[in-house]
Protein backbone atom coordinates (compact mmCIF):
# COMPACT_ATOMS: atom_id res chain seq x y z
CA UNK A 1 0.00 0.00 0.00
CA UNK A 2 1.50 3.29 -1.09
CA UNK A 3 1.08 5.96 1.54
CA UNK A 4 -0.10 9.35 0.35
CA UNK A 5 1.95 11.95 2.18
CA UNK A 6 -0.66 14.54 1.30
CA UNK A 7 -3.41 12.70 3.20
CA UNK A 8 -1.42 11.75 6.26
CA UNK A 9 0.24 15.10 6.72
CA UNK A 10 -2.07 17.89 5.55
CA UNK A 11 0.69 20.45 5.88
CA UNK A 12 2.77 18.61 3.31
CA UNK A 13 0.04 18.77 0.73
CA UNK A 14 1.41 22.17 -0.06
CA UNK A 15 5.00 21.00 -0.31
CA UNK A 16 5.93 21.91 -3.89
CA UNK A 17 6.44 19.20 -6.52
CA UNK A 18 10.06 20.21 -6.94
CA UNK A 19 13.53 18.83 -6.34
CA UNK A 20 13.63 20.89 -3.13
CA UNK A 21 10.49 19.10 -1.97
CA UNK A 22 12.13 15.75 -2.69
CA UNK A 23 15.25 16.79 -0.79
CA UNK A 24 13.16 17.86 2.23
CA UNK A 25 11.61 14.39 2.39
CA UNK A 26 15.05 12.84 1.90
CA UNK A 27 16.34 14.84 4.88
CA UNK A 28 13.41 13.39 6.87
CA UNK A 29 14.51 9.93 5.72
CA UNK A 30 11.50 9.41 3.51
CA UNK A 31 11.72 8.24 -0.10
CA UNK A 32 9.06 10.36 -1.78
CA UNK A 33 7.71 10.01 -5.29
CA UNK A 34 4.74 11.60 -6.98
CA UNK A 35 1.50 9.98 -8.09
CA UNK A 36 -0.88 11.26 -10.73
CA UNK A 37 -4.29 11.67 -9.10
CA UNK A 38 -5.91 11.47 -12.55
CA UNK A 39 -4.46 8.22 -13.93
CA UNK A 40 -2.62 6.75 -10.93
CA UNK A 41 0.81 6.59 -12.59
CA UNK A 42 3.67 6.74 -10.12
CA UNK A 43 6.93 8.66 -10.60
CA UNK A 44 10.38 8.82 -9.08
CA UNK A 45 12.12 11.22 -9.57
CA UNK A 46 9.08 13.34 -8.78
CA UNK A 47 7.25 15.06 -11.61
CA UNK A 48 4.86 18.01 -11.72
CA UNK A 49 3.27 16.92 -15.01
CA UNK A 50 2.21 13.34 -15.77
CA UNK A 51 3.81 12.12 -19.04
CA UNK A 52 1.19 9.36 -19.25
CA UNK A 53 -1.95 11.53 -19.24
CA UNK A 54 -0.52 15.08 -19.14
CA UNK A 55 -2.41 15.92 -15.94
CA UNK A 56 -0.80 18.39 -13.57
CA UNK A 57 -2.67 17.01 -10.55
CA UNK A 58 0.08 15.01 -8.84
CA UNK A 59 0.62 14.34 -5.16
CA UNK A 60 3.52 13.27 -3.02
CA UNK A 61 3.55 9.62 -1.94
CA UNK A 62 5.96 7.73 0.27
CA UNK A 63 7.57 4.70 -1.34
CA UNK A 64 8.40 1.57 0.64
CA UNK A 65 12.11 1.78 -0.19
CA UNK A 66 12.40 -1.82 -1.34
CA UNK A 67 13.65 -2.92 -4.73
CA UNK A 68 16.24 -4.84 -6.69
CA UNK A 69 19.55 -3.84 -8.24
CA UNK A 70 19.04 -3.34 -12.00
CA UNK A 71 22.49 -2.00 -12.99
CA UNK A 72 25.54 -0.80 -11.11
CA UNK A 73 29.21 0.09 -11.21
CA UNK A 74 32.10 0.32 -8.84
CA UNK A 75 33.68 3.73 -9.40
CA UNK A 76 37.45 4.06 -9.06
CA UNK A 77 37.76 7.58 -10.51
CA UNK A 78 35.06 9.77 -8.99
CA UNK A 79 33.88 13.34 -9.35
CA UNK A 80 35.43 15.93 -7.05
CA UNK A 81 32.51 15.71 -4.58
CA UNK A 82 33.24 12.01 -4.02
CA UNK A 83 37.01 12.52 -3.98
CA UNK A 84 36.45 15.09 -1.21
CA UNK A 85 34.75 12.32 0.79
CA UNK A 86 37.88 10.18 0.54
CA UNK A 87 36.97 7.95 -2.40
CA UNK A 88 39.73 7.09 -4.88
CA UNK A 89 41.36 4.19 -6.74
CA UNK A 90 42.16 2.46 -3.47
CA UNK A 91 38.76 3.20 -1.99
CA UNK A 92 36.09 2.81 -4.70
CA UNK A 93 32.34 3.14 -4.15
CA UNK A 94 29.27 1.68 -5.82
CA UNK A 95 26.52 3.55 -7.67
CA UNK A 96 23.53 1.82 -9.18
CA UNK A 97 20.06 1.93 -10.61
CA UNK A 98 17.45 0.42 -8.30
CA UNK A 99 14.15 -0.92 -9.64
CA UNK A 100 11.62 -0.22 -6.88
CA UNK A 101 8.85 -2.66 -6.10
CA UNK A 102 6.26 0.03 -6.90
CA UNK A 103 7.61 0.27 -10.49
CA UNK A 104 9.87 3.30 -10.95
CA UNK A 105 13.67 3.04 -10.91
CA UNK A 106 16.12 5.52 -9.39
CA UNK A 107 19.85 6.19 -9.29
CA UNK A 108 21.37 5.76 -5.84
CA UNK A 109 24.51 4.95 -3.92
CA UNK A 110 24.77 1.24 -3.10
CA UNK A 111 26.31 0.52 0.30
CA UNK A 112 26.97 -2.60 2.33
CA UNK A 113 28.72 -4.32 -0.59
CA UNK A 114 32.46 -4.70 -1.27
CA UNK A 115 33.25 -2.12 -3.96
CA UNK A 116 36.61 -3.81 -4.55
CA UNK A 117 34.95 -7.10 -5.48
CA UNK A 118 32.07 -6.24 -7.82
CA UNK A 119 30.23 -9.18 -9.36
CA UNK A 120 27.68 -9.26 -12.15
CA UNK A 121 25.63 -11.61 -9.94
CA UNK A 122 24.76 -8.61 -7.76
CA UNK A 123 22.13 -7.69 -10.33
CA UNK A 124 18.74 -8.75 -8.99
CA UNK A 125 19.84 -8.44 -5.35
CA UNK A 126 17.02 -7.37 -3.02
CA UNK A 127 17.76 -3.95 -1.55
CA UNK A 128 16.31 -1.65 1.09
CA UNK A 129 16.63 2.12 1.28
CA UNK A 130 19.04 3.83 3.64
CA UNK A 131 19.87 7.50 4.06
CA UNK A 132 23.42 8.85 4.25
CA UNK A 133 23.57 12.04 6.30
CA UNK A 134 26.47 14.47 6.12
CA UNK A 135 26.92 17.67 8.11
CA UNK A 136 24.66 19.25 10.71
CA UNK A 137 21.86 21.83 10.81
CA UNK A 138 21.48 23.89 7.65
CA UNK A 139 24.58 22.24 6.19
CA UNK A 140 23.05 18.79 6.52
CA UNK A 141 22.87 16.87 3.25
CA UNK A 142 21.18 13.53 2.81
CA UNK A 143 22.10 11.12 0.03
CA UNK A 144 19.77 8.39 -1.17
CA UNK A 145 21.32 4.95 -0.85
CA UNK A 146 20.29 1.30 -0.83
CA UNK A 147 21.82 -1.72 0.87
CA UNK A 148 21.27 -5.47 0.59
CA UNK A 149 18.03 -6.45 2.33
CA UNK A 150 19.68 -9.43 4.01
CA UNK A 151 22.59 -7.42 5.43
CA UNK B 1 5.65 7.53 -37.62
CA UNK B 2 5.10 10.36 -40.06
CA UNK B 3 7.81 10.26 -42.71
CA UNK B 4 8.78 13.70 -43.89
CA UNK B 5 11.07 14.28 -46.84
CA UNK B 6 13.74 16.97 -46.90
CA UNK B 7 12.39 20.10 -48.59
CA UNK B 8 15.34 19.99 -50.99
CA UNK B 9 18.57 18.06 -51.29
CA UNK B 10 21.63 18.81 -49.15
CA UNK B 11 25.22 18.04 -50.10
CA UNK B 12 28.53 18.09 -48.25
CA UNK B 13 31.18 19.59 -50.55
CA UNK B 14 34.08 20.24 -48.18
CA UNK B 15 35.35 19.07 -44.80
CA UNK B 16 38.08 20.06 -42.38
CA UNK B 17 39.41 18.65 -39.14
CA UNK B 18 42.12 19.85 -36.79
CA UNK B 19 44.68 17.52 -35.32
CA UNK B 20 43.03 15.91 -32.26
CA UNK B 21 45.04 15.72 -29.05
CA UNK B 22 46.07 17.61 -25.92
CA UNK B 23 47.46 21.05 -26.74
CA UNK B 24 48.51 23.53 -24.08
CA UNK B 25 48.99 26.26 -26.67
CA UNK B 26 45.77 26.07 -28.73
CA UNK B 27 42.47 27.71 -27.79
CA UNK B 28 39.11 26.71 -29.28
CA UNK B 29 39.41 29.37 -31.91
CA UNK B 30 42.87 28.19 -32.95
CA UNK B 31 41.49 24.67 -33.34
CA UNK B 32 38.48 25.88 -35.29
CA UNK B 33 40.64 28.00 -37.61
CA UNK B 34 42.86 24.97 -38.22
CA UNK B 35 39.84 22.87 -39.23
CA UNK B 36 38.39 25.63 -41.40
CA UNK B 37 41.67 26.24 -43.24
CA UNK B 38 41.73 22.54 -44.12
CA UNK B 39 38.12 22.70 -45.28
CA UNK B 40 39.03 25.46 -47.74
CA UNK B 41 41.56 23.12 -49.39
CA UNK B 42 39.08 20.24 -49.79
CA UNK B 43 36.49 21.95 -51.99
CA UNK B 44 37.48 20.56 -55.40
CA UNK B 45 36.46 23.56 -57.49
CA UNK B 46 37.27 26.10 -54.81
CA UNK B 47 35.00 28.14 -52.61
CA UNK B 48 34.30 31.78 -52.00
CA UNK B 49 34.22 32.35 -48.23
CA UNK B 50 31.83 35.24 -48.80
CA UNK B 51 29.27 32.72 -50.07
CA UNK B 52 28.91 31.22 -46.57
CA UNK B 53 25.58 32.42 -45.23
CA UNK B 54 25.50 31.02 -41.69
CA UNK B 55 27.38 29.02 -39.06
CA UNK B 56 25.91 26.26 -36.88
CA UNK B 57 28.41 25.39 -34.18
CA UNK B 58 28.37 22.36 -31.89
CA UNK B 59 29.99 23.07 -28.55
CA UNK B 60 29.16 21.52 -25.19
CA UNK B 61 30.76 23.81 -22.69
CA UNK B 62 33.39 26.33 -23.67
CA UNK B 63 31.95 28.27 -20.71
CA UNK B 64 33.18 25.72 -18.17
CA UNK B 65 36.19 24.43 -20.11
CA UNK B 66 37.63 27.80 -21.12
CA UNK B 67 35.55 30.50 -19.45
CA UNK B 68 34.27 31.56 -22.87
CA UNK B 69 30.56 31.65 -23.56
CA UNK B 70 28.77 32.98 -26.65
CA UNK B 71 31.11 30.87 -28.74
CA UNK B 72 29.48 30.87 -32.18
CA UNK B 73 30.08 34.52 -33.17
CA UNK B 74 33.61 34.23 -31.74
CA UNK B 75 34.31 31.32 -34.11
CA UNK B 76 32.66 33.02 -37.09
CA UNK B 77 34.81 36.07 -36.47
CA UNK B 78 37.94 33.93 -36.09
CA UNK B 79 37.47 32.48 -39.58
CA UNK B 80 36.90 35.90 -41.10
CA UNK B 81 33.10 35.82 -41.26
CA UNK B 82 32.22 38.22 -38.44
CA UNK B 83 28.77 39.18 -39.67
CA UNK B 84 27.07 35.96 -40.71
CA UNK B 85 24.34 34.59 -38.44
CA UNK B 86 26.13 32.21 -36.10
CA UNK B 87 24.51 30.02 -33.47
CA UNK B 88 25.85 27.56 -30.96
CA UNK B 89 24.06 24.27 -30.46
CA UNK B 90 24.35 22.37 -27.18
CA UNK B 91 23.16 18.81 -26.70
CA UNK B 92 26.08 17.47 -24.68
CA UNK B 93 28.29 15.12 -26.72
CA UNK B 94 25.72 15.19 -29.53
CA UNK B 95 26.19 18.96 -29.99
CA UNK B 96 28.09 18.45 -33.25
CA UNK B 97 25.53 16.10 -34.76
CA UNK B 98 22.71 18.41 -33.76
CA UNK B 99 24.56 21.39 -35.27
CA UNK B 100 24.74 19.36 -38.48
CA UNK B 101 21.01 18.75 -38.30
CA UNK B 102 20.42 22.52 -37.96
CA UNK B 103 22.57 23.07 -41.03
CA UNK B 104 20.65 20.40 -42.93
CA UNK B 105 17.34 22.00 -41.96
CA UNK B 106 18.59 25.46 -42.97
CA UNK B 107 19.59 24.27 -46.45
CA UNK B 108 16.69 21.83 -46.96
CA UNK B 109 14.18 24.52 -46.04
CA UNK B 110 15.62 27.03 -48.47
CA UNK B 111 16.55 29.42 -45.67
CA UNK B 112 20.18 29.23 -46.78
CA UNK B 113 22.06 27.81 -49.78
CA UNK B 114 25.54 27.56 -48.29
CA UNK B 115 26.26 27.01 -44.60
CA UNK B 116 29.22 26.14 -42.43
CA UNK B 117 28.66 23.47 -39.79
CA UNK B 118 31.31 23.27 -37.10
CA UNK B 119 32.11 21.65 -33.81
CA UNK B 120 34.79 22.50 -31.29
CA UNK B 121 35.84 21.62 -27.76
CA UNK B 122 38.98 22.41 -25.83
CA UNK B 123 38.96 20.12 -22.82
CA UNK B 124 42.49 19.46 -21.60
CA UNK B 125 43.00 22.88 -20.03
CA UNK B 126 41.18 21.64 -16.91
CA UNK B 127 42.55 19.02 -14.51
CA UNK B 128 40.94 15.57 -14.89
CA UNK B 129 38.66 15.85 -11.83
CA UNK B 130 37.20 19.11 -13.16
CA UNK B 131 36.77 17.58 -16.62
CA UNK B 132 34.82 14.77 -14.93
CA UNK B 133 32.66 17.33 -13.13
CA UNK B 134 32.10 19.37 -16.30
CA UNK B 135 31.07 16.33 -18.35
CA UNK B 136 28.86 15.31 -15.41
CA UNK B 137 26.80 18.43 -16.07
CA UNK B 138 25.39 16.56 -19.09
CA UNK B 139 23.83 13.97 -16.77
CA UNK B 140 20.86 14.58 -14.46
CA UNK B 141 22.56 16.69 -11.82
CA UNK B 142 19.64 16.39 -9.39
CA UNK B 143 19.30 12.61 -9.35
CA UNK B 144 22.24 10.90 -11.13
CA UNK B 145 25.19 12.94 -9.91
CA UNK B 146 24.23 12.81 -6.18
CA UNK B 147 24.26 9.00 -6.56
CA UNK B 148 27.98 9.33 -7.30
CA UNK B 149 27.66 8.58 -11.01
CA UNK B 150 30.25 9.75 -13.51
CA UNK B 151 29.94 9.24 -17.27
CA UNK B 152 32.23 6.21 -17.24
CA UNK B 153 30.09 5.05 -14.30
CA UNK B 154 26.79 5.46 -16.16
CA UNK B 155 28.09 3.56 -19.18
CA UNK B 156 29.57 0.95 -16.85
CA UNK B 157 26.08 0.50 -15.35
CA UNK B 158 24.73 0.05 -18.89
CA UNK B 159 27.47 -2.54 -19.43
CA UNK B 160 26.45 -4.50 -16.32
CA UNK B 161 22.80 -4.57 -17.42
CA UNK B 162 23.96 -5.79 -20.86
CA UNK B 163 26.35 -8.39 -19.42
CA UNK B 164 23.62 -9.71 -17.16
CA UNK B 165 21.06 -9.94 -19.95
CA UNK B 166 23.27 -11.26 -22.76
CA UNK B 167 26.20 -13.02 -21.10
CA UNK B 168 28.86 -10.66 -22.41
CA UNK B 169 32.19 -10.59 -20.54
CA UNK B 170 34.37 -7.46 -20.09
CA UNK B 171 36.93 -9.15 -22.38
CA UNK B 172 34.52 -8.80 -25.29
CA UNK B 173 34.68 -5.03 -24.97
CA UNK B 174 38.45 -5.11 -25.38
CA UNK B 175 37.92 -6.21 -29.00
CA UNK B 176 36.29 -2.84 -29.67
CA UNK B 177 39.27 -0.98 -28.21
CA UNK B 178 41.78 -3.10 -30.15
CA UNK B 179 39.93 -2.51 -33.43
CA UNK B 180 39.46 1.23 -32.98
CA UNK B 181 43.08 1.81 -32.02
CA UNK B 182 44.12 -0.22 -35.06
CA UNK B 183 42.06 2.17 -37.22
CA UNK B 184 43.24 5.25 -35.34
CA UNK B 185 46.84 4.28 -36.00
CA UNK B 186 46.10 4.90 -39.70
CA UNK B 187 44.53 8.32 -39.10
CA UNK B 188 47.09 11.15 -38.93
CA UNK B 189 44.53 13.38 -37.15
CA UNK B 190 43.93 10.86 -34.35
CA UNK B 191 44.93 11.60 -30.76
CA UNK B 192 46.20 8.03 -30.39
CA UNK B 193 47.94 7.11 -33.63
CA UNK B 194 49.19 3.83 -32.24
CA UNK B 195 47.78 0.30 -32.03
CA UNK B 196 47.40 -1.34 -28.62
CA UNK B 197 50.05 -4.00 -29.47
CA UNK B 198 52.47 -1.19 -30.39
CA UNK B 199 51.48 0.69 -27.24
CA UNK B 200 52.26 -2.43 -25.20
CA UNK B 201 55.60 -2.88 -26.95
CA UNK B 202 56.41 0.77 -26.31
CA UNK B 203 55.90 0.22 -22.58
CA UNK B 204 58.19 -2.81 -22.65
CA UNK B 205 60.87 -0.94 -24.59
CA UNK B 206 60.66 2.05 -22.25
CA UNK B 207 61.05 -0.21 -19.20
CA UNK B 208 64.09 -1.87 -20.75
CA UNK B 209 65.64 1.48 -21.61
CA UNK B 210 65.13 2.86 -18.11
CA UNK B 211 66.39 -0.33 -16.48
CA UNK B 212 63.01 -0.85 -14.76
CA UNK B 213 61.32 -4.25 -14.28
CA UNK B 214 60.22 -5.37 -17.74
CA UNK B 215 56.52 -6.30 -17.97
CA UNK B 216 55.83 -9.86 -19.07
CA UNK B 217 52.56 -9.44 -21.01
CA UNK B 218 52.25 -12.39 -23.38
CA UNK B 219 49.79 -10.61 -25.69
CA UNK B 220 47.65 -7.47 -25.90
CA UNK B 221 44.76 -9.13 -24.05
CA UNK B 222 47.05 -9.80 -21.10
CA UNK B 223 48.21 -6.17 -21.26
CA UNK B 224 44.56 -5.03 -21.20
CA UNK B 225 43.89 -7.19 -18.13
CA UNK B 226 46.78 -5.65 -16.19
CA UNK B 227 45.43 -3.35 -13.47
CA UNK B 228 48.61 -1.27 -13.59
CA UNK B 229 48.72 -0.86 -17.39
CA UNK B 230 44.97 -0.58 -17.89
CA UNK B 231 43.49 0.57 -14.57
CA UNK B 232 39.84 0.22 -13.65
CA UNK B 233 37.89 3.47 -14.07
CA UNK B 234 34.35 2.27 -13.35
CA UNK B 235 33.97 -1.49 -13.18
CA UNK B 236 33.73 -3.21 -15.62
CA UNK B 237 35.21 -0.37 -17.73
CA UNK B 238 38.95 0.22 -17.69
CA UNK B 239 41.02 3.07 -19.07
CA UNK B 240 41.17 1.54 -22.56
CA UNK B 241 37.37 1.22 -22.60
CA UNK B 242 37.08 5.02 -22.36
CA UNK B 243 37.50 7.71 -24.99
CA UNK B 244 40.13 10.29 -24.04
CA UNK B 245 39.87 13.94 -23.04
CA UNK B 246 40.61 15.83 -26.24
CA UNK B 247 41.08 19.24 -27.83
CA UNK B 248 39.86 19.43 -31.41
CA UNK B 249 37.58 20.92 -34.02
CA UNK B 250 35.93 19.92 -37.30
CA UNK B 251 33.78 21.64 -39.91
CA UNK B 252 31.73 20.93 -43.02
CA UNK B 253 30.49 22.98 -45.96
CA UNK B 254 26.85 22.16 -46.74
CA UNK B 255 25.18 23.42 -49.90
CA UNK B 256 21.89 23.12 -51.76
CA UNK B 257 22.27 19.83 -53.69
CA UNK B 258 21.34 21.51 -56.95
CA UNK B 259 24.34 23.78 -56.59
CA UNK B 260 26.74 21.07 -55.43
CA UNK B 261 28.30 20.75 -58.90
CA UNK B 262 29.56 24.33 -58.59
CA UNK B 263 31.84 23.07 -55.81
CA UNK B 264 32.72 19.51 -56.74
CA UNK B 265 31.94 16.64 -59.05
CA UNK B 266 32.00 14.31 -56.03
CA UNK B 267 29.54 15.57 -53.43
CA UNK B 268 28.30 13.47 -50.55
CA UNK B 269 24.55 13.83 -50.16
CA UNK B 270 22.79 13.86 -46.79
CA UNK B 271 19.55 12.01 -47.48
CA UNK B 272 18.15 11.44 -44.02
CA UNK B 273 18.25 13.02 -40.57
CA UNK B 274 16.79 11.61 -37.36
CA UNK B 275 16.89 13.05 -33.85
CA UNK B 276 15.29 11.81 -30.64
CA UNK B 277 15.52 12.34 -26.89
CA UNK B 278 15.04 10.16 -23.85
CA UNK B 279 14.82 10.25 -20.05
CA UNK B 280 17.91 9.79 -17.86
CA UNK B 281 19.11 6.19 -17.61
CA UNK B 282 17.01 5.29 -14.55
CA UNK B 283 13.87 6.43 -16.36
CA UNK B 284 14.12 3.82 -19.13
CA UNK B 285 12.45 0.43 -19.30
CA UNK B 286 15.50 -1.20 -20.94
CA UNK B 287 19.05 -0.09 -20.15
CA UNK B 288 20.68 -2.38 -22.75
CA UNK B 289 19.58 -0.24 -25.71
CA UNK B 290 19.33 3.49 -26.38
CA UNK B 291 15.71 4.19 -27.27
CA UNK B 292 16.65 7.59 -28.70
CA UNK B 293 19.15 5.91 -31.04
CA UNK B 294 16.53 3.46 -32.26
CA UNK B 295 14.03 6.28 -32.84
CA UNK B 296 16.58 8.54 -34.54
CA UNK B 297 17.77 5.69 -36.77
CA UNK B 298 14.21 4.75 -37.73
CA UNK B 299 13.47 8.37 -38.66
CA UNK B 300 16.69 8.76 -40.65
CA UNK B 301 16.22 5.48 -42.51
CA UNK B 302 12.58 6.29 -43.29
CA UNK B 303 13.46 9.73 -44.59
CA UNK B 304 16.24 8.22 -46.74
CA UNK B 305 14.17 5.31 -47.97
CA UNK B 306 16.98 2.91 -47.06
CA UNK B 307 17.33 0.18 -44.45
CA UNK B 308 20.13 -0.87 -42.14
CA UNK B 309 21.06 -3.71 -44.48
CA UNK B 310 21.93 -1.18 -47.23
CA UNK B 311 24.52 0.67 -45.12
CA UNK B 312 28.15 -0.06 -46.00
CA UNK B 313 29.88 1.64 -43.05
CA UNK B 314 29.12 3.74 -39.98
CA UNK B 315 30.85 6.15 -37.66
CA UNK B 316 29.20 5.58 -34.27
CA UNK B 317 29.45 7.23 -30.87
CA UNK B 318 31.95 4.98 -29.07
CA UNK B 319 32.54 7.24 -26.07
CA UNK B 320 32.98 3.90 -24.27
CA UNK B 321 33.48 0.46 -25.79
CA UNK B 322 30.05 -0.71 -24.59
CA UNK B 323 28.50 2.27 -26.40
CA UNK B 324 29.82 1.01 -29.76
CA UNK B 325 28.43 -2.49 -29.16
CA UNK B 326 24.98 -1.08 -28.38
CA UNK B 327 25.16 1.46 -31.24
CA UNK B 328 25.68 -1.30 -33.80
CA UNK B 329 22.55 -3.00 -32.47
CA UNK B 330 20.47 0.18 -32.23
CA UNK B 331 21.33 1.04 -35.85
CA UNK B 332 19.93 -2.34 -36.88
CA UNK B 333 23.21 -3.89 -38.04
CA UNK B 334 23.10 -6.70 -35.48
CA UNK B 335 20.32 -8.22 -33.39
CA UNK B 336 20.05 -7.15 -29.73
CA UNK B 337 22.63 -9.00 -27.66
CA UNK B 338 24.86 -9.94 -30.62
CA UNK B 339 26.87 -6.75 -31.23
CA UNK B 340 29.71 -7.89 -28.99
CA UNK B 341 29.98 -11.14 -30.93
CA UNK B 342 30.14 -9.21 -34.22
CA UNK B 343 33.03 -7.20 -32.80
CA UNK B 344 34.75 -10.39 -31.65
CA UNK B 345 34.31 -12.01 -35.07
CA UNK B 346 35.82 -9.05 -36.92
CA UNK B 347 32.58 -8.09 -38.67
CA UNK B 348 33.13 -4.45 -37.65
CA UNK B 349 36.80 -4.32 -38.71
CA UNK B 350 37.88 -2.48 -41.86
CA UNK B 351 37.93 -5.74 -43.81
CA UNK B 352 34.70 -6.99 -42.23
CA UNK B 353 31.19 -6.94 -43.66
CA UNK B 354 30.17 -3.85 -41.65
CA UNK B 355 33.13 -1.60 -40.85
CA UNK B 356 32.53 0.61 -37.82
CA UNK B 357 34.62 3.64 -36.89
CA UNK B 358 37.29 3.42 -39.58
CA UNK B 359 38.52 6.81 -38.29
CA UNK B 360 39.48 5.23 -34.97
CA UNK B 361 36.22 6.46 -33.48
CA UNK B 362 35.95 8.63 -30.40
CA UNK B 363 38.03 5.97 -28.68
CA UNK B 364 41.27 6.42 -30.64
CA UNK B 365 40.71 9.51 -32.76
CA UNK B 366 39.72 11.41 -29.62
CA UNK B 367 36.51 12.94 -28.29
CA UNK B 368 36.43 16.74 -28.17
CA UNK B 369 32.79 16.45 -27.23
CA UNK B 370 31.20 19.26 -29.27
CA UNK B 371 33.28 18.40 -32.34
CA UNK B 372 32.80 14.63 -32.41
CA UNK B 373 29.49 14.59 -34.28
CA UNK B 374 31.00 16.77 -37.00
CA UNK B 375 34.28 14.85 -37.16
CA UNK B 376 32.29 11.67 -37.89
CA UNK B 377 31.09 13.25 -41.14
CA UNK B 378 34.67 14.09 -42.11
CA UNK B 379 35.47 10.36 -42.10
CA UNK B 380 32.33 9.43 -44.06
CA UNK B 381 33.18 12.10 -46.67
CA UNK B 382 36.72 10.75 -47.05
CA UNK B 383 35.67 7.10 -47.23
CA UNK B 384 32.90 7.78 -49.76
CA UNK B 385 35.25 9.80 -51.97
CA UNK B 386 38.04 7.22 -51.60
CA UNK B 387 40.32 9.74 -49.88
CA UNK B 388 40.89 7.84 -46.61
CA UNK B 389 44.46 6.82 -47.44
CA UNK B 390 45.78 3.69 -45.71
CA UNK B 391 42.46 3.09 -43.93
CA UNK B 392 40.40 3.32 -47.13
CA UNK B 393 37.75 0.60 -47.35
CA UNK B 394 37.79 -1.83 -50.26
CA UNK B 395 35.09 -1.26 -52.86
CA UNK B 396 32.48 1.47 -53.09
CA UNK B 397 30.78 3.12 -50.14
CA UNK B 398 27.41 4.10 -51.63
CA UNK B 399 25.63 4.55 -48.27
CA UNK B 400 26.92 5.39 -44.80
CA UNK B 401 25.60 6.46 -41.41
CA UNK B 402 26.73 8.63 -38.52
CA UNK B 403 25.37 8.09 -34.99
CA UNK B 404 26.09 10.75 -32.35
CA UNK B 405 24.90 10.48 -28.74
CA UNK B 406 24.47 13.00 -25.92
CA UNK B 407 24.94 11.74 -22.36
CA UNK B 408 23.75 8.12 -22.01
CA UNK B 409 21.34 8.54 -24.89
CA UNK B 410 19.19 11.42 -23.66
CA UNK B 411 19.97 12.71 -27.14
CA UNK B 412 20.76 10.78 -30.28
CA UNK B 413 21.11 12.05 -33.83
CA UNK B 414 21.56 9.84 -36.90
CA UNK B 415 22.33 10.92 -40.46
CA UNK B 416 22.39 8.88 -43.68
CA UNK B 417 24.81 9.76 -46.50
CA UNK B 418 24.76 8.79 -50.16
CA UNK B 419 27.40 8.87 -52.86
CA UNK B 420 26.02 8.97 -56.41
CA UNK B 421 27.93 8.15 -59.57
Amino acid sequence: MIKSLSDSQGEMQRRPLTAAGFDEYLAEHKLAGTRCTACGALYLPPRAICPTCQSSALEWVELAGRGTLAAFTSIFVGPSAMVAQGFDRKNPYVSGVVALEEGPAISARIVGVDANQPEIAWIGTSLVVTFLDKGEGDAKQTTLAFQPADA
Amino acid sequence: MTVRKLGRGVAVVGVGISKFGAFTDKTSRDLFVEAYLELRTTVDKGMEPAAIEALYLGNFSSDLFEGQGHTAPIMADAVGLPQIPAMRVEDACASGGIALRQGVMAVASGMHDVVLVGGVERMTRLPTAQVTDTLGAAADVLYEIPAGFTFPGLYAAIATAYMHKYGMAPEHLMNVALKNHENGALNPKAQFGVTIPDWMQGRITAAQRKGKPVPTWADPMEFLHDDAANPMVAWPLRLFDCSPVTDGAACLLLVDAERAHEYTDNPVYIIGSGHASDAPLHGRADMTTLGAARSAAAAAYAQSGVSAADIRMAEVHDCFTIAEVIATEDLGFFAPGTGFKAAEDGVTARDGARPINTSGGLKAKGHPVGASGVAQVVEVFKQMRREAGPRQLQGDVPLAVTHNVGATGSTCVVHVYERRD
